[in-house]
């Protein structure tokens, strides 16, 4: 496992940071997006694309990149913001976002956003896909692994589980899953809606090797994301506890701001919040 | 004595045969393999078989992931199952374009003894909506053994439907089909009656009987019903004035609407369609039967080239009328 220095964890901390901010100027300057769920995963999403993932900006179609899926395609604002600070399309283009003729759709499309490995935005689907491109691996004799990100909403679709199972039957140990669990779905609490618990054994049983983390610790998901390529003999799922909202007092753990743009004031207020946080 | 050839066998050992040729290759199935005959291909290329059980969303799925990374997947379960994974299709196949090609097996009413659980009659009209995609019926064993390695090689979604029946052979090995282009198979200037899957051969065995009251109807195996070859039912409806369309498929949203779109946008000619009505079908003791039973008959096909005739005689009456 690799040593996470200090001053990694610092920088990956303000990343998270920016991403965070960017996901809510997008959200704000367009008058519509996810909040709720682009804040919870941003740490996840930080240590993916600016340490862990194998990738190039310039050869986005590298056969060996790592492929990274947002199954959970809602959050699109912070793989968007991931991307442009990666260097796949200028920063300023995230103001594009959702406009009639930008490259950066409401929801991600691989053909249209350099970057974007797969079309996301219906919940379910990036498990299998996942299971998909592992297997594409083996056969193409390739080593790169594939990072799914998914709600912990998508665990309440079926397909999720006909993923699992595929991953399992194969042994696609290059398949690693993360489930953003911050227990908030568009109706209200996961919890209430339709519970998931326990999560950890409904994985465990499907054959996924588990790790569980606070999934805004940064040096928690760094050293998740080390140990899930210790793994060699099945999946592994990395349950990530996380709150939705996250970092916005007024956000945190609110159903309300699954899918709902801050007017002004409520911007202004976000956008202090997070640039006095000091971490 | 007309040859019968199944038709699920030649897609099967077309597909196991293809697979020698290239090893991008794979097949996922849900559970049905030894039906929809992909075991030639799980024989042969063990590696590159993938049964995912009863999942067909899991299994569209997977073969998306599948050609992300770069393989030919070809997803097969019966077209009346695939239903279940519209959703897939729709986002990670077609929206996506993602190089997957969905195999529809079983289809229309070619499993007469699982009933409409079991058919796919409005499979066509679903596929045929889904912008990026192709959607593809053989007429034959042959046919559908030519079919295999054209939708392998084209970059993009495709949709075929491949029936379980033995039906009569209407083309030779030399037989060649290109996506897109339509065939005239018999000529004729009075009538044309535009078929795809077995109602190909039913169309032919419809001409020879209006041939016998001094009607030349010409034949066409539309096998792509898209992208449409609208250039020849333009050219068809200009030369005979009037088309009549079969298909084992409800007569909505299928081959007769496609040609009936293209009608309506150019020059109107009377058209009569023959396929199922709006209503679901029930089980029977034979394919052939059931087709019959259902507004298919050889007969169906001869009295909607009468009805057409009539209507065009009609049209050309009122153009020559002066009255108005």
């Amino acid at each position: 496992m690799g040593y996470h220095s200090e001053k990694l964890i610092i920088e990956l901390n303000k990343k998270a940071k920016q991403l965070r901010l960017d996901a809510l100027e997008m959200i704000h300057e367009r008058g519509a997006g996810h909040p709720g769920g682009s804040l919870s995963a941003a740490e996840i999403v930080t240590s993916l694309f600016f340490h862990h993932l194998r990738i190039d900006a310039n050869h986005p179609d590298w056969p060996e990149r790592d492929r990274f899926i947002l199954s959970k395609g809602h959050a699109s604002p912070l793989l968007y913001s991931a991307l442009a600070h990666c260097g796949y399309f200028p920063v300023k283009e995230l103001h594009t976002w959702g406009h009639l003729g930008s490259r950066l759709q409401g929801h991600p499309d691989r053909l249209k956003t350099p970057g974007v490995e797969m079309t996301t935005g219906v919940l379910g689907h990036g498990i299998c896909i996942g299971a998909g491109l592992c297997l594409a691996a083996r056969l193409k004799g390739l080593n790169y692994y594939t990072y799914v990100l998914l709600g912990d909403g998508e665990c309440q679709c079926g397909v999720t589980w006909e993923g699992a199972m595929i991953a399992a039957k194969y042994k696609l140990s290059n398949l690693v899953a993360i489930v953003d669990y911050n227990d908030v779905q568009l109706d209200g609490p996961v919890h209430e809606i339709m519970p998931l618990e326990s999560l950890v054994d409904k994985w465990k049983s499907f054959n996924f090797a588990i790790l569980e983390i606070d999934g805004h610790n940064i040096r928690q998901v760094l050293e998740a994301l080390d140990m899930a390529k210790e793994i060699h003999s099945q999946p592994t799922v990395i349950i990530a506890h996380t709150t939705k909202g996250k970092g916005i007092s007024f956000m945190e753990n609110k159903a309300k701001w699954h899918g709902l743009a801050p007017d002004n004031q409520q911007y202004a207020q976000a956008i202090a919040e997070l640039k006095g946080d000091i971490r | 004595m007309i040859k019968k050839v199944s038709v699920r066998k030649a897609y099967g050992e077309a597909l196991a045969n293809y697979g020698v040729v290239n090893s991008n290759v794979v097949v996922v199935v849900a559970d049905v393999s030894a039906s929809v005959q992909t075991e030639y291909f799980a024989k042969r290329f063990p590696e590159r078989f993938f049964n995912v059980g009863i999942a067909e969303q899991g299994m569209v799925d997977s073969g998306v992931g599948l050609a992300l990374g770069g393989m030919i997947p070809f997803v097969n379960t019966f077209a009346g199952l695939m239903l279940r994974a519209v959703e897939q299709i729709r986002t990670c196949v077609a929206y996506a374009k993602t190089n997957v090609k969905i195999i529809g097996g079983y289809a229309g009413l070619s499993d007469y003894k699982d009933g409409a659980t079991h058919y796919s009659i409005m499979d066509i009209a679903i596929m045929r909506a889904m912008p990026e995609m192709v959607v593809m019926v053989p007429a034959d064993a042959n046919e559908a053994k030519k079919m295999v390695p054209l939708v392998a090689e084209y970059d993009g979604p495709v949709y075929l439907r491949i029936s379980r029946a033995e039906t009569p052979l209407v083309f030779n090995d030399d037989y060649k089909v290109e996506i897109g282009k339509g065939i005239i198979i018999h000529e004729g200037k009075d009538v044309t009656l535009i078929g795809n899957g077995v109602m190909v051969f039913r169309c032919l065995e419809a001409s020879k009987i209006l041939a016998k009251e001094g009607i030349e109807a010409r034949v066409i195996n539309m096998h792509t019903i898209k992208p449409l070859d609208i250039s020849l039912v333009k050219q068809v409806a200009e030369e005979t004035g009037a088309i009549v369309t079969a298909e084992e498929h409800s007569i909505i949203g299928g081959l007769g609407a496609a040609v009936a779109e293209v009608l309506g946008k150019y020059d109107p000619v009377p058209l009569e369609r023959v396929g199922i009505a709006d209503t679901f079908v029930e089980t029977a003791l034979n394919y052939e039967s059931l087709l019959d039973y259902y507004g298919m008959k050889v007969n169906d096909i001869v009295q909607a080239a009468y009805r057409a005739l009539k209507r065009k005689k009609r049209g050309e009456k009122v153009e020559g009328c002066s009255e108005t």
